[in-house]
This record gives C-alpha cells, sequence and structure tokens, in this order.
C-alpha cells in the first residue's frame, strides 16, 4: 500500500470516529430519553416516520461507521491474522458495502414505516 | 522470604530454544540481575547476558521477567517471584536473540535512524548558542520525551511491532517527537515524510504497553498521540 493512501485512510477512519463519538454520543441521550418517557418501539417507530431530519441523522451514522468499520477490519485481518493487504482489502470493502446496503435499507424502513 | 531456594527457569539457545531451569539461592534485596549474574558465575559460565552499569543508567539489561518486559538490574526478586518461588527470564521480545539473554538491538537503532531520531542543525561553532526558552511549550513536550535511554523495554512491549515488524515503534517515535519540538532542528520535512509511513505513527493502536511498561516513566504513547495530531494538522 503507498503511503499515500495509507494516510488517507488513517484520515478517513480518524474523521470519521470524531464524528462518529458524537453521533453516538446524541443516540445514547435519546434512547435514555425514549425509554425513560415510557415510549413503546411502535410509539417511537410512528415518531420516525416521515421525520427527515431523524433519517439524515441515521443514515450519516450508517455512512461513517461503512467507513470507520472496514479500515479497522482491513488492519485487524492484516495484523492479526498476516492475511495479505489485496485480500484484505477486498473482503473489508466487502464488508463496508454490506454495511451500508444494510444500514441505509434499515433507515429508510425506519423512515417509512416499513415499506422498501 | 519464604522460600530459601528460588527456581529459575532461563532461556537457552537462539530464536529456537527452550528454557533451563536453575535454583538458586534466595537473599536479601536479590535483584533479577543478581539471580542472573549467580547463575553464569556459580552455576553455568556459558549462559550469555548483557549488563553494564547495574543502577538504572545504561539499560543495556533489559529482559523479559515473568512476562514482563524489564530491567533486571532495578527488578527486585520479592516484587516479581511467583508463589511457588519461580522466576522466568527470556530475551526481549520482538528482537533477534543472539544467544541466551542477548538480543540484536541493531534493527531497533536501525529504526531510530529511519524516523529521522537525530539532530540535524545548520549552526556551527562559530556561530552563537540557540536561544530556547525552557518554558516554552515546544521545550516543554521534549522535557517530556528526551530522557529515554533506549533500553527496548517499550519496544518489546508493543504489540503493534510483533503484528507489524516494519513499524518503527515507540522508542523510535518518541525520538522523532522530541526532534519534531526541537525548534533548532532543520530536517522536519525528512522527519515528517517517515513519521507519515505506513511504518510510522499512524500504524500505532494505542494499546499504551510502551508508557505502562517504560522504566523511566516516559508516556511514548502521548508522543506518538502528538506526532498523530501533526499528520492531522498537516493535512
Amino acid at each position: 500500500m503507498t503511503s499515500g493512501r495509507n494516510q488517507m485512510l488513517w484520515r478517513a477512519q480518524r474523521l470519521s470516529a470524531h464524528v462518529l463519538g458524537l453521533l453516538v454520543l446524541v443516540h445514547l441521550v435519546l434512547m435514555v430519553i425514549a425509554v425513560q418517557g415510557g415510549l413503546t418501539a411502535a410509539e417511537i417507530l410512528s415518531r420516525t416516520q416521515g421525520a427527515i431530519g431523524w433519517l439524515l441523522f441515521y443514515s450519516s451514522f450508517v455512512i461513517l461507521v461503512s467507513a470507520h468499520a472496514p479500515i479497522g477490519v482491513k488492519n485487524i485481518l492484516q495484523e492479526q491474522f498476516g492475511w495479505r493487504h489485496s485480500t484484505a482489502s477486498r473482503l473489508s470493502i466487502l464488508y463496508g458495502l454490506a454495511l451500508v446496503v444494510l444500514g441505509l435499507r434499515a433507515c429508510w424502513a425506519v423512515f417509512t414505516g416499513g415499506q422498501l | 522470604m519464604k522460600n530459601e531456594v528460588l527456581e529459575v527457569a532461563v532461556w537457552r539457545g537462539d530464536t529456537q530454544g527452550e528454557t533451563q531451569t536453575f535454583e538458586v539461592p534466595r537473599k536479601p534485596s536479590q535483584t533479577v540481575l543478581d539471580v542472573i549474574t549467580y547463575i553464569q558465575r556459580e552455576l553455568d559460565p556459558t549462559l550469555s547476558y548483557r549488563f553494564a552499569c547495574r543502577v538504572g543508567v545504561c539499560g543495556s539489561c533489559a529482559m523479559v521477567v515473568n512476562g514482563v518486559a524489564r530491567w533486571t538490574c532495578r527488578t527486585h526478586v520479592s516484587k516479581v517471584v511467583d508463589k511457588a518461588g519461580r522466576l522466568e527470564v527470556l530475551p526481549l521480545r520482538n528482537l533477534p536473540v543472539i544467544k541466551d539473554l542477548v538480543t540484536d538491538m541493531a534493527e531497533f537503532f536501525n529504526k531510530w535512524t529511519k524516523a529521522r531520531g537525530y539532530f540535524s542543525g545548520d549552526q556551527t561553532r562559530h556561530d552563537d548558542f540557540a536561544t530556547v526558552r525552557p518554558d516554552s511549550p515546544h521545550r516543554l513536550e521534549v522535557d517530556r520525551a528526551i530522557e529515554c535511554i533506549g533500553c527496548g523495554v517499550c519496544y518489546s512491549s508493543c504489540d503493534v511491532v510483533s503484528w507489524k515488524p516494519d513499524y518503527l515503534g515507540p522508542a523510535a517515535l518518541n525520538r522523532a517527537w522530541a526532534l519534531v519540538n526541537d525548534e533548532r532542528d532543520q530536517a522536519q520535512s525528512e522527519r515528517l515524510a517517515q513519521v507519515l509511513s505506513e511504518a510510522g505513527c499512524t500504524a500505532c493502536h494505542t494499546h499504551t504497553s510502551c508508557s505502562k511498561r517504560c522504566p523511566k516513566e516516559l508516556a511514548p504513547t502521548s508522543s506518538i498521540a502528538g506526532l498523530k495530531r501533526m499528520v492531522g494538522r498537516a493535512s
């Protein structure tokens, strides 16, 4: 892997970690508030349907996770398991694609009330 | 002292080998280096090990004692011996073993050179002294990193070096950080290129083993974090 590519991936992971830290905090606070208010899952879903703000919030979450996690997985495969760079990269790209597709599908389902 | 005799397993061989067990009389205020010296002088003169000052100045006697890299001269047996009175002494990890407890430190120091861990000035003896304020932020960063004596304990304790042998390691990067903060140094762009490389600070996973194990109580993790911030700003 070239030094420039390595730096780019490292920066992408670091930057996504910074933003994700903030998003996770918002998500946790939201969960605590929702549960304390006694809301059921159905009531929560009724509030998320059509809420463009939450769609954008959780879609950002998914996209950032889909960038952040595969970079870490690639490092683990290479360092812990001794996989070759090309093999580890391919698998981590597939993993990232799966995360983004499944994650955005879930966001859309929460936004539309289950209609895909 | 519960046990009058220590059971000491010592690495014999080079990279291939096994431990050999010796029985060593237990004594008050005994250090692990005392134990190894007793074995070589009284039990087996073919045992190879390295030491010089015996008082924690040179850093040459570092070994892995009961699983942890330490200076053997500054490690009292009473602090590390297990309940059954056993010690296991192995050569430093992540370095080739020359023989028994002696490792080849060449690659460790070569990485200091790769990280541009040496001063490059542009002044001559005819120039006046550079004025560096002792309380300036950069000088304070240098103070926190400068006392490394190159014993290799951090390098031996680093998991990333084990997984990724090209990684420059905590000692070399700590040295690079000291020089990054040396306002007299003229080789910052060359140093930055090395620090930014795949083998540089971006490979560190912040396990903090280096800082936990450093006998000088330095914080290479903090130095590497400084380099990472610098890399972030350089983008």
